[in-house]
């Protein structure tokens, strides 16, 4: 019999459809799988095996129904779902099990997904290689030593062990596009307000974008049309149709597109096997057709630091919330300490050492007299960026570049140095501040890890990353991981 | 020293700041009630109580009562502007930021014209801007119900999130001798305006209008000096109560040689005094910048003159048109202005009383019943109609004027309506002329000398016998009938 949990959600949806499988079967076998390995990856945060196998009931009794009915997914712990805990990799929200759903969340539900359970993520999606995590990192399926991306290497390691061929990522800077890369699966960050934004946890509220990934370009198209569409409860929802991703996904040819390679991304800090795999990568786009230029975007290289300046301002006022007085972690309530005192020990003790740093950083740089030196400057940045991609859309359809300067680093290797951690954003960031739809797939490895190829492109074109990712993958099938490690 | 003195060494310097609850059917961001004195955390949501994942969405109907605000008081309003977040720790403010509006308020550059003693004073407005309520914290445990001394707290977001109207003025200068009065009659005016949009409904006793004042003190030909904030400051008679307060204390400490610290203030409303809070040094950092969940307001201009075009009459003007209407005169308008009786005057005469009798209702008896009782003639338990009821009734005779006040402290007493007093306390006129004519007679019986002294000529005399029939018919007999009587039965004419 089939391995149920080696097919794509394409397939698998096709199978419960036509009858040969059920989603019952289809769930077990997916928990079964998660009961075997994520002792070994900790993908998982939490999972949710009987409201897995309800939602499947569900769907086998053809009450709800649709193209990713019954099909799996692993869901970041970033993303509330009622009832079932939401902790953001964070212990100040250990326990805490939301009220309501988020709109991902109830759209996936009503589509007939079925939802394993919650990932693991660096807290509050604050990294790039889920160590971040109060509760013990993830682990790469393709090296176990080595990181899964972050912050959302929970979904990423589900994705690439096998344990789910959906899953749900947000993207702040590089969250579900880097995660991608080093995991060797696609991830596509759409267009900012292109999928709603109630019950995401806010880190950062003007660059925060949830998205599809999946281990196939038309899996993620097919989760990326579930979730995304106008929601009146997010005012920065975008009221629009959703691009026909789904159609473009099937694209097997690149005949008159123009492409952009970023000069300012490419060359030095980027790892050797990386440049390669991406030039590699820029050819095979050329032999389908596309013409490749190069285009300079010259305010890229203030991405980064325009970046952790705005994101943490935001994050420092979003995770003011956290202070013990109405959910989540309340340390030192003795009836002798002051209310000051008890938010300041909960706050202290329920953050990680990163948050911590990125809410002094964020309130130093909002605060009085300092506002316009940085919070300000680094908004000017933006517009900069947003001029050099609307500059570039006047010669280009899409721009590419490597996804992230290297490959996944082993465990621990970064986590001394922050600045090095923040660097592995360095080419996904820009896409943020600008708020286009960017993806990464898979191109290939560099000693013996994967590589991934970022496409970007304009507001509202979310289709042109699956046409190029659809086209792509069909002359460069992405590698598969040999998953030796399995006992 | 003397207030009025100290106003003569210092020129005042006065500010106020008034937030508004809006009274629109749901809050700010969400779609959870507003009712007054629900059940505590009854009318919440998680956007509300701003958990995880929640994101704000904006009221139309507030940010069009704003700009209805806005137009009132003669302001531009924005053709595009932001909600910026004000960060602060307090745990009455679910998500510890209170989303307002900062450097790019709905509406500025207004004034609002106010009468003090017959004499307009224009008020310039500095801006009117939108922002969310916070929730209220119940201290429990100490003696005085504060924070201080109490065991714990408890908290309710009923409130979080009530959309709140915040309208300030420019300083205001050149008040002289009336900086109390000024403030109270803008007060008063603002109220006004905003019962007569009906955007909120503007009862400063349950806080959705509250009021700070600022006040500084200089002399002639200074700069100006530093100024307090008073908060608290929640009814009209502490608005006054309030700068007077401040007058005195910063006055006192000036010619004292003493500085004025630039600090907030508390007004106590059992003192009339106030009593310092945080002072400038301890100001928190609000780290302000633009709420990055919420999209820009941009008010479309045709929308806007709109809403202008279709405005209601200013309360300024419509009492002028009314006054001239009833053949009030100025100084009784004023009079009337100044009791806050107009409303209920003319409530009254629109319920078919003729303007005089409802003027002398209001105030007269009205007027003491509410100063006793320390309320609003608004406040009082009788309504404009009752209190026209009750004059119509004196009118057809069915009422004595004392019989009609111990109609009017029956309702006051919450006895029911006026036909409803006179049915249950019986107050009904004695109208049979043989029942008075009895007791007529009874009283020149039991009045000999007295009797023989009017119709020997001293007709004033009649008073004490009409006084004895009206003791002897517990007020409910027509004194004017009964005097007619007494003068008949005596055989003497006026």
């Amino acid at each position: 019999m089939t391995d149920l949990t080696r097919l794509t959600a394409a397939e698998t949806a096709a199978a419960i459809r036509e009858r040969s499988v059920s989603a019952v079967e289809v769930a077990q076998a997916h928990l079964d799988r998660v009961a075997a390995v994520d002792g070994q990856v900790h993908a998982f945060l939490h999972v949710d095996g009987e409201g897995a196998l309800a939602q499947a009931k569900r769907v086998d009794a053809g009450e709800l129904s649709g193209p990713l009915a019954g099909v799996p997914l692993a869901l970041k712990d970033v993303m509330t779902m009622e009832g079932i805990p939401t902790t953001c990799g964070s212990r100040i929200l250990e326990g805490w099990r939301p009220p309501y759903d988020a709109t991902v969340t109830a759209r996936l539900k009503a589509a007939g997904v079925v939802i394993l359970g919650k990932t693991n993520m660096d807290e509050f999606a604050m990294g790039s290689s889920t160590e971040h995590s109060a509760y013990g990192p993830t682990r790469n399926p393709w090296d176990l030593a080595r990181i899964p991306g972050g912050s959302g290497g929970g979904s990423s390691a589900a994705l690439a062990s096998y344990q789910a061929p959906l899953a749900i990522g947000t993207d702040t800077g590089g969250s579900i596009r880097q995660p991608a890369s080093v995991t060797g699966t696609v991830g596509v960050k759409p267009t900012y307000g292109g999928v709603s934004r109630y019950g995401l946890v806010a880190f950062s509220s003007s660059l925060d974008q949830a998205g599809p990934c999946a281990r196939t370009v038309l899996d993620a198209a097919l989760l990326h049309e579930v979730i995304a569409g106008h929601d009146p409860r997010d005012s920065t929802s975008i009221d629009a149709p959703v691009p026909p991703v789904v159609e473009a996904a099937a694209a097997r040819d690149l005949t008159g597109l123009r492409v952009g390679v970023v000069t300012e991304l490419t060359g030095d800090g980027y790892e050797p096997g990386v440049q390669a795999r991406f030039d590699e990568a820029v050819q095979v786009l050329r032999d389908l057709g596309a013409t490749v230029t190069e285009v300079s975007c010259p305010h890229f290289d203030f991405a980064l630091p325009a970046y952790y300046l705005i994101a943490p301002s935001e994050a420092s006022s979003n995770l003011a919330r956290f202070d013990a007085v109405r959910y989540g972690l309340r340390v030192g309530d003795d009836g002798v300490n002051s209310l000051e005192d008890v938010m300041a020990l909960s706050r202290a003790q329920g953050f990680g050492a990163e948050v911590k740093r990125r809410i002094i950083l964020g309130t130093y740089a909002l605060s009085s007299g300092y506002y316009d030196a940085y919070y300000g400057q680094a908004q000017k940045v933006r517009t900069l960026i947003t001029r050099d991609f609307e500059r570039a859309w006047e010669s280009v359809d899409v721009l590419v570049a490597p996804t992230c300067p290297t490959v996944a680093f082993p465990l621990g290797a970064k986590l001394e140095d922050p600045l090095a951690m923040y660097r592995q954003d360095i080419a996904s960031i820009p896409a943020n501040l600008y708020g286009g739809p960017a993806a990464s797939f898979p191109a290939g490895l560099s000693e013996g890890l994967p590589v991934g190829l970022q496409v970007m492109a304009p507001t509202l074109r979310d289709d042109l990353l699956y046409r190029v990712g659809g086209a792509f993958e069909h002359a460069s099938p992405a590698p598969v991981p040999t998953l030796d490690w399995e006992s | 020293m003397a207030y009025d003195d100290d106003l003569r060494e210092f020129e005042p310097v006065i500010g106020l700041e008034t937030h508004v609850e809006l009274g629109t059917a749901s809050k700010m961001f969400c779609g959870c009630a507003t009712e007054f004195g629900a059940e505590p955390n009854t009318q919440t949501c998680p956007v509300c109580l701003g958990l995880p994942g929640a994101l704000p969405v904006v009221n139309e109907k507030a940010i069009e009562s704003t700009i209805r605000i806005g137009l009132a008081l003669h302001c531009d309003i924005a053709v595009w502007c932001r909600f910026a977040r004000k960060n602060y720790f307090y745990p009455d403010m679910p998500k510890n930021f209170q989303t307002s509006q900062y450097d790019e308020p709905l509406c500025t550059d207004g004034y609002l014209d106010v009468t003090v003693d017959g004499e307009v004073v224009r008020i310039p407005i500095e801006r009117v801007h939108l922002e969310e309520d916070t929730g209220k914290s119940l201290h429990v445990g100490g003696a005085t119900g504060r924070i201080h001394g109490a065991s714990h707290s408890l908290v309710d977001y009923n409130r979080a999130g009530i959309p709140l109207v915040e309208i300030v003025t420019k300083p205001v200068v050149g008040t002289g001798a009336r900086p109390a009065e000024v403030a109270k009659a803008y007060v008063t005016e603002l109220r006004d305006v905003l019962r007569g949009l009906g955007v909120s409904d503007v009862k400063m006793e349950q806080g959705s209008l509250r009021c700070d004042v600022n006040v500084s003190l200089n002399r002639a030909g200074e700069q100006w000096g530093t100024r307090s904030e008073t908060k608290n400051v929640n009814s009209l008679r502490s608005v006054e109560r309030a700068v007077r307060s401040e007058v005195e204390r910063q006055a006192e400490r000036l010619r004292r040689g003493e500085r004025i610290v630039q600090e907030t203030r508390h007004f106590h409303e059992d003192t009339g005094h106030s009593t310092p809070g945080r002072s400038k040094e301890e100001a928190t950092d609000y780290r302000y910048f633009p709420e990055p969940d919420l999209v820009p307001v941009a008010p479309d201009p045709a929308w806007v003159k709109g809403l202008l075009a279709a405005l209601p009459e200013a309360p300024s003007l419509q009492r002028a048109r009314l006054t001239a209407e009833l053949g009030l005169s100025e100084l009784d308008s004023q009079a009337m202005v100044n009791a806050g009786a107009l409303d209920v005057v003319l409530a009254t005469v629109a319920a078919g009383a003729p303007a005089a009798e409802a003027r002398n209702w209001w105030l007269g008896h009205l007027a003491q019943e509410a100063n006793t009782a320390g309320v609003d003639l608004a406040e009082l338990a009788i309504s404009p109609a009752d209190v026209a009821r009750v004059v119509a009734l004196v009118s057809t005779g069915a009422l004595t004027t004392t019989l009609a006040k111990q109609v009017v402290d029956g309702v006051l007493a919450g006895e029911g309506t006026p036909d409803e007093v006179v049915a249950a306390r019986g107050l009904a006129v004695v109208s049979d002329e043989g029942a008075l004519t009895a007791a007529v007679d009874e009283a020149i019986a039991a009045n000999a000398d007295v009797a023989q002294k009017v119709r020997t000529g001293k007709v004033a005399a009649a008073g004490a016998l009409v006084g004895a029939v009206m003791r002897a018919t517990r007020g409910q007999a027509d004194a004017a009938a009964v005097r007619r009587i007494v003068l008949e039965r005596l055989g003497v004419t006026e």
